[in-house]
């Protein structure tokens, strides 16, 4: 039977914290571990999560966690999982909670790594879009457009002017047994992704769109639908990749408007018509590439 | 107990076998390779039961390392001169999160310029990090640190990384005959890996976390506490290290001759082996002269170095390592150790060996010759003073 609100465990494993309200990477963390269990063994390396759940003695993780450096995370799990395993212990799982900077940028080299190797462990990407712990300064996730504290949206330079890095099809070109995208406003497809992910042997790595109201300027109680919108939108995309194959699992008839998803936001409020074209343009090519080669 | 042809890298290795490490995390550097290849052969052969992690670089040992460590497994890496330095994040992470991993360093010169010959700026670089720091000479003593090194870094008491630091090619890589001690001797010396200090499916905890300015220094002061604490368990387990296997080690420190020398010359590693036979000769020539080794850097010996310098006319510290800008970071160590115990003696300070330039015997005798002017200086071997 497919988890879903009803069927989930009303166990808390992240719980007492201190994220800013409305947080989407908090739900991420909580929801994942809610699937995962009391066996889990968490990695978080520097990052929101981090910072928010470990300030001793405020220690806010009823399983065992850990914080790991910040580029640290893939091959922390890696060593976690490899020590448990030369005790004769199997009944657990390694799981690993990075943003988007900590995967993308920082941790990307471990994380190669660790999927080369196809060590047993989960990663999950919760993406915010840019480094939010640290006052929303630009990482290789930040979308074209964005506004942050080190792209700024001025008269010479209108924001990021890169697009963001496709982490999914990078950790896919590995040939990793199982990787995901998923979104918090998808909240179903994400708990059913992690719960087949804990049930296949190897590397597996989950990236899900995890919005952050302090960063991306929209009210603390629009994270979930916000997160539902980018989907809705086309500007982001609910998929897997397993067994040498990528499958989408979910195409909007018709897109929203991605005008609206991007206006509502205060790190897009400064894009001009053209800007928004852009934006366009390059979702409908992506779409066109994932309508050819994904089933 | 074999009689068996070693390197130095070789010997460590088959310490570390004996020492039944459950996680191997490894990434190549010269002059370390051969230790961790030899440890991949003893794998594969299953003379060593171990996880053998090929991580993609010296932040992901050290960090893969951690992980094994964290959760209560007996774990080993080994690095040298860059790799030491990439990994440096790491240092203080093992240590702060009181993770008792074993790590193997060839001591090898820093870029730039680039060179792969040894001298030991790369771990006395480090001396900071919070790490036990011990100095082989031979690859006796390579292979005997290899075993003590658990049993020290694991006590409860001290739960403190452990950096065993072998120059670089002329240890590492320079054959010498070593016993290696049985499979059941070495169980007999070294308990498996058990602590408190661990991510437990029975009893879950957080680890690694954050500590504000009101929690900080109490965690760094009990850091501080395990090291010094090792003071006391070195010399515990080098007892037990007697008893089983018959050979003796001195503590922090080896005294040569120390004991009615007029002029001693502190150093540390491997050209400790070249000072002993100088001193030898010289005292054949009724010079009263002597050595003293410091095995260990951290924790510091100061005490020895008080008790055995006292007396002395003059010393000289020779070692591989400058503090830009400043003198030997050995030096300032043995100076501060002086100076706390009410001691003025002059003291020089001899930088040579840098990027694994030859320091001959005539170079030792000169620095025994210039001891007599009892002068304070730093001078670089074969290039001149500080100015």
């Amino acid at each position: 039977m497919a988890l879903n609100a009803k069927t989930l465990s009303d166990e808390e494993y992240f719980y007492g914290h201190k994220a800013c309200a409305g947080c989407g990477g908090s739900l991420a963390v909580r929801m994942a571990l809610k699937v995962l269990g009391e066996n889990s063994v968490a990695v978080l390396p520097a990052g929101c999560m981090s910072a928010v759940g470990f300030n001793f003695p405020q220690l806010c993780f009823s399983n065992n966690a850990i914080i790991s450096t910040f580029a640290g995370t893939a091959s922390m799990l890696t060593g976690i999982e490899a020590g448990l395993r030369a005790q004769g212990i199997t009944d657990f799982h390694a799981v690993g909670f990075a943003g988007d900077g900590g995967t993308a940028d920082i941790g990307i080299q471990a994380l190669s790594g660790a999927i080369d190797r196809n060590d047993n462990i989960i990663y999950i990407c919760y993406d915010n879009e840019a480094y939010m712990n640290t006052g929303i300064q630009k990482s290789s996730l930040t979308p074209f457009g964005a506004r942050t504290t080190t792209t700024p949206a001025g008269e010479n330079i209108r924001g990021n002017l890169r697009p963001k890095k496709n982490m999914f099809e990078i950790v896919a070109a590995h040939d990793i047994p199982y990787a995901a995208t998923a979104s918090i406003g998808y909240i179903d497809d994400f708990i059913n992704k992690v719960e087949k992910a804990s049930k296949i042997n190897g590397t597996k790595y989950i990236h899900v769109i995890a919005p952050c109201p302090t960063g991306w300027g929209v009210a603390t109680d629009e994270t979930v639908d916000i997160a539902k919108e980018v989907v809705d939108c086309g500007l982001w995309y609910l998929a897997e990749y397993e067994d040498g194959g990528y499958k989408l699992n979910y195409r909007p008839k018709k897109f929203t408007d991605a005008a609206d998803y991007l206006k509502r936001q205060g790190r897009f409020k400064h894009l001009t018509d053209d800007d928004i074209d852009i934006i366009k343009a390059s979702r409908d090519k992506k779409w066109a590439y994932i309508d050819k080669n994904f089933k | 107990m074999a009689r068996k042809f070693l390197s130095g890298n070789e010997a460590f290795a088959e310490g570390i076998r004996l020492a039944r490490p459950q996680v191997i995390s490894a990434y190549p550097i010269t002059p370390q390779t051969i230790v961790v290849e030899r440890l991949s052969e003893m794998v594969e052969d299953n003379s060593l039961k171990a996880e053998f992690i090929h991580v993609e670089s010296e932040h992901s040992a050290l960090s893969c390392a951690m992980g094994a460590s964290a959760v209560g497994a007996r774990a080993f890496t080994a690095t040298s001169s860059q790799g030491l330095l990439y990994m440096a994040e790491c240092l203080t992470y093992a240590s702060g999160g009181r993770f008792p991993i074993v790590m193997m360093n060839a001591n090898r010169s820093t870029a730039l310029p680039w060179n792969i010959y040894g001298d030991q700026r790369d771990s006395i670089s480090l001396l900071d990090s919070g790490w036990i720091q011990a100095y082989a000479e031979n690859a006796q003593e390579s292979l005997d640190l290899a075993l003590m090194s658990y049993y020290i870094a694991e006590h409860p008491t001290v739960l403190t990384p452990f950096m065993v630091n072998l120059d670089g090619f002329v240890l590492t890589h320079t054959y010498e005959v070593a016993d290696v001690p049985t499979a059941l001797q070495a169980d007999e010396f070294l308990p498996p890996f058990k602590t408190e200090n661990k991510l437990d499916l029975k009893n879950p905890k957080n680890l690694g976390f954050s500590a504000g300015p009101e929690t900080n220094t109490a965690f760094k002061y009990k850091e501080h506490l395990g090291l010094l604490n090792s003071k006391p368990i070195i010399k515990e387990a080098e007892e037990k290290f007697e008893k089983i296997f018959g050979r003796k080690y001195t503590g922090l420190t080896e005294n040569y001759k120390t004991e009615d020398a007029e002029y001693i010359i502190i150093t540390l590693g491997s050209i400790s082996g070249l000072v002993k036979e100088t001193v030898d000769w010289l005292r054949e020539n009724g010079r009263k002269v002597g050595m003293l080794r410091l095995r260990y850097l951290r924790p510091f010996p100061s005490e020895e170095i008080a008790s055995a310098a006292g007396k002395a006319k003059a010393i000289a510290v020779l070692e591989k390592d400058i503090s830009f800008g400043n003198e030997g970071t050995v030096y300032t160590n043995v100076n501060s150790a002086l100076y706390k115990h009410g001691l003025t003696i002059p003291s020089s300070n001899y930088i040579g060996g840098l990027g694994g330039r030859n320091i001959s015997e005539e170079k030792i005798e000169r620095i025994f010759d210039e001891l007599e002017d009892r002068e304070t200086k730093v001078t670089f071997l074969e290039i001149g003073g500080d100015r």
